[in-house]
């Protein structure tokens, strides 16, 4: 018989341990179920896992990897510092929307004049595009105690009509004879967030996830406002003992996801998509929430796992594509990850005993 | 003893850095009212959680009703007949009463009749409660009555209680052992954990007392004084508190005409709270828990707003201000919650140090948190108030209940406060403990501190406030010299038998 046995202090060693042990269940169960499917197991898991990065392709699609997992990592950050506190927004995905729709507007209205000035405007809009998205659930919660979940997860589908109604009318290209979108930022030199390094997918987006993991670990390990998140989720009551304002909390924890789901939102679409369209956003503000799970809600963690996910993704396109997997196999696939994720993470607060204990 | 109902021989239970329990043995028979006694971490409530199944013994063999007994989990300890009361809450908050009533049941009736059935035996055991609250609302002393009543709807042959009446009154406590006797006569046998000797010393037929994990004596309660008590537990003498040498000062701290709504739905709201302090005094706030307490210590603490000009600390307006600028201008606070409240369950003692200790002492350079000097600062809380742990790497969830109370109070003292308010300063804490908690206070106060003690305990407050004053209903009594103060005066401030009907409310 197996029974859990609550350990006194959650253990450092399975903290760590849990993510590559979810990993590595993940390939075992993936690989299973692809072989269900009449796919070699052992060539679908390393379409995923290692052609990306060492294949025949790999530096094409090396470069794809920091692209993807740039806003993977750049939200994840910033809801993590969130859920933290117990704060859940589950509305990254519009957040996202409309920085980039805020930034995008900046550009367009400028267009075609050239200035330095302009990408960090458009920068400036994007953050607060998102800032003001993750507000509104902040301050329905605030004054009304509303439930942030709900409000921000149903902001994405109010987000997702506004793109649509931009992408075929006012940001639509004059110039694009009547086909919806607007113009491509990439031709825009004031407004295109370029490629930085060339091969690398390194843009200012990846630049700013970088930025964005150093700062929340650095408010969140070492800083005192840290301390006081990470005790509002733990003891709300101590937290408010220890001097936290709740309402004060949810509108940081609202707004600073919010602002950085804006940002990644502007450097997508004035970098790697250039154009604002209806299908503009690729789910990353959702995708973020496993990412942040996944890295246990570190920041270090979030980087890894950012980057894990970007690997599924670009491996699981190319599965589909080069094994013919079936895209619901690809998603189950990356379903399981979170799923054993979430699993073993027991283990950092219990410990197994096999066997009856002595009597 | 043929007749045993729980044997228990060479039970062991070892935790990182302490040896909680060390071969342990001893028998209850039916009908037995036993005691456990030994200091804060002396390994009593590890003891008990063994019995119920709740920790898994390292080494030991336990008998119940004669037959091997091996509980591998509380479930199967319920099926036998043993029920628990704990000493830390095991409540949801969000759900009603019956609701968490029925949580610990194996096959709970429907919610009407169980409604029905805990307002019967509540009333019938004098602990009176509204299966329809929630116990988010409900006060320490409430949520104790739960717990109880919970246990009493499984009919039990074992009934445990960990330190069951550190939140009742002395009145409650009364009924409650009229109870606790009520089963003992029809058979039950009761093991009982409790810090208040003279308690023991009316209720319990025997006890066994634990020093250091081990078994140090047994002894027939009645036929020891509480001090012997005490010094079997110790193993020596310890000193009482001595309140001498101490001067009043100028005015420092006042609350004039505080109202505050209630905190939550059927919490009692504050009337006209209004009370002077001076530099050097201690005011002791007797009454029981649940009139206002809580409330008062929140608005005194700065969590809860007041109306402007309502508390004022050296005729500065402090009403406006929140628990950390209150923390810089001296005014300091301990809530009767340890875990949740007071400290943070999951975080170790370093981190608990930092939830209050940064405003006053250098633990943070910009705001950028030094962990090194507030590690320092735990160590100086744990050697300064003998809180037993091995070390301020420690979780705070993993404390013995008196050990956490000590840290949380010497986090506070050390700090060299100005007002200090401190609720239930020794809830759960030994006697031996308590006394140096006592005196810690009073060594505050003459210093040149004003300390408020809220506290249920009477004698407690008696042995170290110089004006006392009761909370009843939200209501304050005005404050009178303790000096001369008879039992008949402070029953009659306490609301008399009034109160008794509050508690019951
Ligand atoms: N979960 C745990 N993890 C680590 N150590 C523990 C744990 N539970 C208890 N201990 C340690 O075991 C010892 C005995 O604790 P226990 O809670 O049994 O004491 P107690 O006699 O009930 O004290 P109190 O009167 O303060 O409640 C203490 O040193 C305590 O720190
Ligand atoms: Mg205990």
């Amino acid at each position: 018989m197996i029974t859990l046995v609550k350990r006194p202090t959650p253990s450092q060693f399975w903290a760590y341990a849990t993510p590559l042990l979810a990993v590595f269940a993940t390939m075992v169960a993936g690989g299973i179920l692809f072989a269900a499917l009449g796919k070699d197991p052992i060539a679908a898991i390393k379409v995923i896992f290692y052609d990306p990065l060492f294949g025949p392709n790999a530096a094409y699609f090396r470069g794809q990897l920091l692209v993807k997992a740039g806003p993977l990592i750049l939200i994840a950050s910033g809801l993590a510092v969130g859920f933290r506190a117990g704060i859940w927004n589950i509305g990254a995905e519009g957040q996202y929307i409309m920085g980039a729709l805020a930034g995008a507007s900046v550009a367009l209205a400028a267009y075609p004049a050239e200035s330095h000035l302009l990408f960090p405007a458009m920068v400036v809009a994007g953050a607060l595009g998102g800032w003001l998205w993750g507000m509104i659930p902040a301050l329905l919660k605030t004054a009304f105690g509303t439930s942030e979940i709900l409000v921000s997860l149903m902001l994405v589908y109010v987000a997702q009509n506004f793109l649509a109604y931009a992408a075929f009318g006012p940001l639509k290209n004059p110039d694009g004879y009547g086909f919806p979108g607007s113009r491509n930022l990439q031709q825009y030199p004031s407004a295109h967030n370029p490629e930085l390094i060339a091969g690398t997918g390194m843009h200012w987006g990846v630049v700013a996830a970088f930025l964005a993991v150093i700062a929340t670990y650095v408010l969140m390990q070492r800083h005192i406002a840290g301390f006081r998140i990470r005790t509002a989720g733990e003891a709300p009551r101590a937290a408010r003992f220890a001097g936290v304002v709740p309402a004060k909390l949810v509108m940081f924890c609202l707004g600073l996801s919010g602002a950085f789901a804006g940002l990644a939102g502007l450097f997508e679409v004035a970098g790697p998509n250039g154009q604002i369209t209806d299908s503009f956003n690729a789910g990353y503000g959702f995708t973020a929430i496993i990412v942040a799970f996944l890295g246990r809600l570190n920041a270090v963690g979030i980087l890894l796992a950012g980057l894990l996910m970007a690997l599924t993704y670009i491996g699981g396109d190319m599965a589909q594509l080069m094994l013919g997997l079936p895209t619901a196999a690809i998603q189950v696939f990356q379903g399981m990850l979170l799923f054993f994720l979430l699993g073993f993470d027991l283990l950092t607060h219990y410990r197994l005993r096999l066997g009856r204990a002595r009597a | 003893m043929t007749g045993a109902l729980l044997k228990i021989e060479g039970l062991t239970k070892a935790y990182p850095g302490v040896v909680a329990n060390d071969g342990v043995g001893f028998q209850v028979a039916p009908g037995e009212v036993h005691a456990l006694l030994g200091e804060n971490g002396a390994g009593k409530s590890t003891l008990v959680k063994m019995i119920y199944g709740l920790v898994k013994p390292d080494a030991g063999t336990m008998q119940f009703q004669g037959a091997p007994y091996t509980p591998p989990e509380p479930r199967a300890a319920r099926a036998a007949g043993v029920a628990m009361v704990f000493q830390h809450f095991s409540l949801f908050e969000a759900l009603r009463v019956a609701e968490n009533v029925a949580l610990g049941m194996e096959n709970p009736p429907p919610m009407r009749a169980l409604s029905t059935r805990i307002h019967e035996i509540s009333t019938a055991y004098g602990l009176p409660l509204d299966p329809a609250r929630t116990v988010g609302d409900l006060s320490a002393g409430e949520r104790q009555r739960v717990e109880i009543i919970r246990c009493l709807l499984q009919d039990p042959k074992l009934l445990i209680m960990d330190e069951p009446t550190s939140v009742l009154t002395p009145q409650e406590v009364e009924i409650l052992f009229g109870t606790l006797r009520k089963l003992a006569a029809e058979g039950t046998a009761i093991l009982y954990i409790s810090h208040k000797l003279e308690e023991i010393r009316s209720l319990c037929d025997s006890a066994t007392i634990l020093r250091g994990g081990k078994v140090v004596a047994s002894c027939t309660p009645r036929e020891n004084s509480a001090r012997e008590l005490a010094e079997l537990m110790v193993g020596g003498e310890f000193a009482a508190t001595d309140r001498a040498g101490r001067k009043l000062g100028a005015k420092i701290f006042e609350v004039a005409h505080l109202n505050l709504a209630p905190m939550s739905q059927f919490g009692p709201a504050l009337k006209d709270v209004s009370f002077t302090l001076a530099a050097g005094e201690v005011l002791g706030i007797g009454g029981v828990a649940g009139n206002g307490q809580e409330e008062l210590l929140s608005t005194l603490s700065g969590e809860s707003p007041s109306a402007p000009g309502t508390v004022s600390l050296h005729g500065q307006d402090i009403a406006d201000l929140g628990p950390n600028d209150r923390r810089r201008l001296g005014l300091l606070a301990a809530p009767e919650e340890r875990l949740g409240h007071a400290a943070v369950p999951n975080l170790s003692l370093t981190e608990n140090a930092i939830l209050t200790g940064t405003v006053r002492r250098p633990l943070t350079r910009n705001g950028f948190l030094n962990m090194g000097a507030a590690k320092r600062f735990a160590e100086e809380i744990i050697s300064g108030f003998d809180v037993r742990t091995p070390g301020p790497h420690v979780a705070a969830r993993a404390l013995s209940g008196g050990n956490l109370q000590k840290f949380v109070i010497g986090r506070e003292v050390l700090q060299a406060p100005e007002v200090l308010v401190v609720n239930q300063p020794t809830w759960g804490v030994d006697a031996a403990a308590a006394a140096s908690i006592r005196q810690s206070l009073l060594d505050l106060a003459s210093k040149g501190a004003a300390v408020i003690v809220i506290s249920q305990d009477l004698d407690e407050l008696m042995e170290i406030s110089d004006r006392f004053c009761a909370l009843n209903e939200g209501r304050l009594s005005a404050p009178r010299p303790t000096e001369g103060l008879s039992m008949e005066e402070i029953g009659l401030m306490l609301g008399g038998a009034h109160g008794m009907q509050e508690a019951a409310r």
